[in-house]
């Protein structure tokens, strides 16, 4: 589930260089445009498809009326995506009230699975495998295909890659608009263990930078393996040091950051 | 009477406030090279910058086979069919050399034709473009301009930091493309290699058309030649 989130921000931030901090808040956006979903459609895949859609369309609007007329201006895009994120948290809080409104599980995936003996709860599991299937998907399109190489190429040259005729500026809205996506889908199905709760865009974003700082800017791959390491660690964190968890949380970031400042896998220097 | 392929037409263009181009004024016909030429800070490449878009030009016209094209972005530009090889080659470094030809590819397929020209870069499809040498980068930006089926070829200092043999090939492989019908605006500080190919040339000064006509009456003209290219 946090790979769903950091994988969107990932993309964002690592191949178009936008420090979007509204991602926590796209999520939070997700997950509650997700229970008024649920509400009509009691079918919570259509519900995250239908939610990535509409939080996919809020963000091409965010990028092409005001993150473009920023261009690499990165101290502004900070400011504004986090004026944008309260703004969008406040909204959430008029919308559907302060209390958690819980997500429920699907029917057929409330049993636990046994593995080798082990109980795991039926749910998760599934998670695990979208996560990994979105990863695949997402790596797939990047690596393998010809949008995904022109994306790169605007990545790495923007303006040689618009005098080769690439659209790099319609690209780059796509791009941010499957990020936006990502959170908003991974809101909806994050839901049945986090529910939507006001101050949850503010849980998930610190969780979707230490995800992406461990693995490494504009790698997928970190992404997926930061999001394992961050989702252990704050697990175990959680059950055995609470009141350490935060600390045992940004621990390994530290490391990472002062050893190996790239991330585990990332191309760029954070 | 050929047809025009591309004409500046009193071509003003500014960085921030410093005046590089001024009223610039050239023709290429089609089948034809022009050599763009001049000493360092001539405005050449700010030229090749105004006609692909980088820096649009503040007065004047650029027409693309009659067509104005002064007000369109690069990726516009690039559809009617204007091909850069920028200088510095610019190669997609972290792309492979498949992958920077095909995000260029745009109407008929030319990826046969690229590896007949260039060989080399046949061998090398899977390989990074960051890890080929300055040649090959050479070849794979020339390449990567002409998978776009571009009716306007814009070369800029295709020879820069080259070693002289393959410098022989960029010029024998220019004069093949010329061969084939290709219109070429040909940048270079190599006079000789420039002379060799051109059938007009345009000598800018100091952001002004110093000359501009049929290159063997700039040949000849030692004068003009020492006056604005130095000696070579």
């Amino acid at each position: 589930m946090l790979f769903l989130l950091a994988a969107g921000f990932s993309l964002i931030f690592g191949l178009m260089r936008i420090a979007n901090l509204t991602h926590g808040a796209l999520y939070m956006l997700g997950a509650y445009i997700g229970v008024s979903i649920l509400k009509t459609v009691p079918n919570l895949w259509v519900a995250a498809i239908l939610s990535g859609l509409v939080v996919a369309v809020f963000g091409g609007l965010l990028e092409k009326l005001i993150l473009r007329r920023l261009g690499g201006n990165v101290l502004g895009q900070v400011l504004v995506t986090l004026g944008i994120a309260f703004i969008l948290a406040d909204f959430c809080l008029v919308v559907w009230g302060g209390d958690p409104i819980p997500v429920p599980t699907p029917a057929f995936l409330q049993r636990p699975v046994r593995i080798a003996g082990l109980a795991f709860p039926a749910y998760r599991l599934a998670v695990v495998i979208i996560a990994i299937a979105v990863g695949i998907g997402l790596f797939l399109f990047v690596e393998k295909t010809r949008l995904g190489a022109m994306i790169r190429a605007g990545v790495d040259d923007r303006d040689m890659a618009r005098a080769v005729g690439i659209p790099v500026s319609r690209l780059f809205t796509t791009v941010f608009c499957l990020g936006a996506a990502l959170a908003g889908a991974g809101g909806v199905i994050g839901g049945p263990i986090m529910s939507a709760y006001p101050g949850l865009d503010a849980d998930m974003l610190p969780l979707a930078l230490i995800v992406v700082i461990l693995g490494g800017v504009g790698s997928l791959v970190g992404a997926f393996v930061g999001s394992f390491i961050t989702g252990f660690v704050y697990t175990f964190g959680v059950a055995l040091l609470p009141d350490l968890a935060y600390v045992i949380l940004f621990l390994p970031m530290i490391l990472v950051i002062a050893f190996r400042p790239r991330g585990l896998f990332g191309k760029f220097a954070a | 009477m050929a047809t025009e392929a591309l004409a500046l037409d009193g071509i003003d263009a500014l960085y921030g406030d410093s005046h590089v181009l001024h009223s610039v004024t050239f023709s290429l016909q089609e089948g034809h090279v022009l050599a763009l030429l001049g000493r360092n800070g001539a405005g050449k490449t700010t030229c090749m910058n105004a006609i692909i878009g980088f820096l649009p030009a503040r007065k004047g016209e650029i027409r693309v086979f009659g067509e104005r094209v002064g007000r369109l972005s690069p990726e516009a530009i690039a559809r009617k069919g204007v091909g850069l090889v920028p200088q510095g080659r610019r190669v997609f470094p972290t792309l492979t050399v498949k992958e920077n030809l095909i995000v260029a590819a745009r109407g008929k397929n030319q990826l046969d034709h690229v590896f007949e020209l260039f060989p080399r870069l046949k061998e090398r499809t899977e390989q990074h473009a960051g890890s080929l040498s300055g040649g090959e980068q050479q070849m794979l930006a020339i390449g990567r301009a002409l998978m776009g089926n571009p009716r306007v070829l814009l070369m800029d200092e295709p020879s820069e930091g080259l070693a002289p043999l393959i410098v022989a090939e960029v010029g024998r492989t220019i004069a093949r493309l010329k061969a084939e019908g290709q219109s070429i605006v040909l940048v270079e500080q190599n006079v000789k290699l420039a002379f060799d190919l051109a059938d007009e040339v345009a000598i800018l000064n100091t952001g002004r058309v110093a000359f501009a006509g049929p290159a063997s009456a700039a040949r000849d003209n030692e004068s003009l030649i020492t006056q604005h290219l130095g000696v070579f």
